[in-house]
């Protein structure tokens, strides 16, 4: 109820919005650290070896939620752009631009860990698969936004165009998830679905949605650290960013 | 690890890397970003 009282416009405004991220960072990155340790723990001392793949299947703690988390940022990332581009909001661009070298980096994981659990179960490092050809496509996405954000020196035209690729982008992501369903692939099924009861041990399940937390309280805390650089970045001509220097003095 | 050390290993390193490289990298970012904005803070005053 508390909440309902709060006027969550006043934090679409970048200069209300930078002391909030300021205070809501430490927070999350504590509960980061917090669940890496316990997911990790329970990675390598309580989950046990798999019948089928040994300890191989390890990777899956990091693979499944960087998978997750690739695709999961980057539909984020597009609905601040559409925001940006619909209300002009300009935090929600400065959202968008903080959200995506962290699901690059998750995407780049995903494919990496990918490829070395595939090299052992399947054979090869990789192969032209749905799945995997359409993450990779999702990992360009990333960089093409990034660079088109770069390369352009109006920074009103640079987020319209990179927001306009980031909206047009986001079709690729139910392409990914449904990938193993419409096409013959070599990437297994998702192994957990709302609709079905989970094809691994609870205990596996569990360490993984912990590592899915884990990886989900970093990637608040690392982009509410990022756009307290790109609201100072973007604000820096503003009258309050120049009384915040002042008061740091 | 069963024969399987080189491809957990790598996976869990190379994700503890990454993540350890982005945290520098915006504490750096930050950094930078604060010294320039306190030297435009002087020169706007001076």
């Amino acid at each position: 109820m508390a909440l309902a009282g709060i006027n969550w416009f006043k934090y679409s405004s970048p200069a209300s919005f930078y002391p909030l991220a300021g205070k809501m960072m430490p927070w999350f990155a504590g509960l980061a650290t917090v669940l890496t340790v316990v997911g990790l723990y329970m990675s390598f001392f309580v989950a046990p070896t798999d019948y089928k793949q040994g300890e191989a299947y390890r990777i899956m703690f990091i693979h499944v939620p960087a998978a997750w988390m690739s695709m999961f940022i980057y539909v984020v990332m597009a609905v601040y752009a559409a925001l940006g581009l619909i209300f002009n909001t300009r935090l929600s661009a400065m959202m968008a631009s903080s959200l995506a070298p962290t699901g690059a980096m998750f995407t780049f994981l995903a494919l990496w860990t990918g490829a070395l659990w595939g090299k052992p179960m399947w054979g090869t490092w990789w192969v032209w698969d749905a799945r995997l050809t359409s993450e990779l496509i999702l990992l360009f996405l990333y960089i093409g936004f990034m660079s088109l954000e770069a390369a352009i020196d109006d920074p009103r035209r640079a987020t319209r165009a990179s927001g306009l690729l980031a909206i047009v982008g986001v079709v690729n992501v139910p392409i990914i998830y449904f990938s193993v369903q419409w096409w013959n692939t070599l990437h297994q099924g998702a192994s957990i679905s709302l609709d079905k009861a989970p094809s691994m041990a609870t205990i596996m399940l569990v360490t993984m949605l912990v590592m899915t937390l884990a990886f989900w309280m970093y990637t608040i805390a690392i982009v509410l650290y990022r756009v307290r650089c790109e609201i100072l970045e973007r604000e820096r001509h503003s009258e309050w960013v120049t009384e915040l220097m002042e008061e740091r003095k | 690890m069963g024969g399987y050390g080189g491809y957990v290993w790598g996976s869990y390193i190379v994700t503890a890397l990454l993540i350890a490289a982005e945290i520098i990298w915006v504490i750096q970012r930050r950094k930078v970003l604060l010294k320039r904005l306190a030297r435009m803070s002087r020169l706007t005053k001076g």
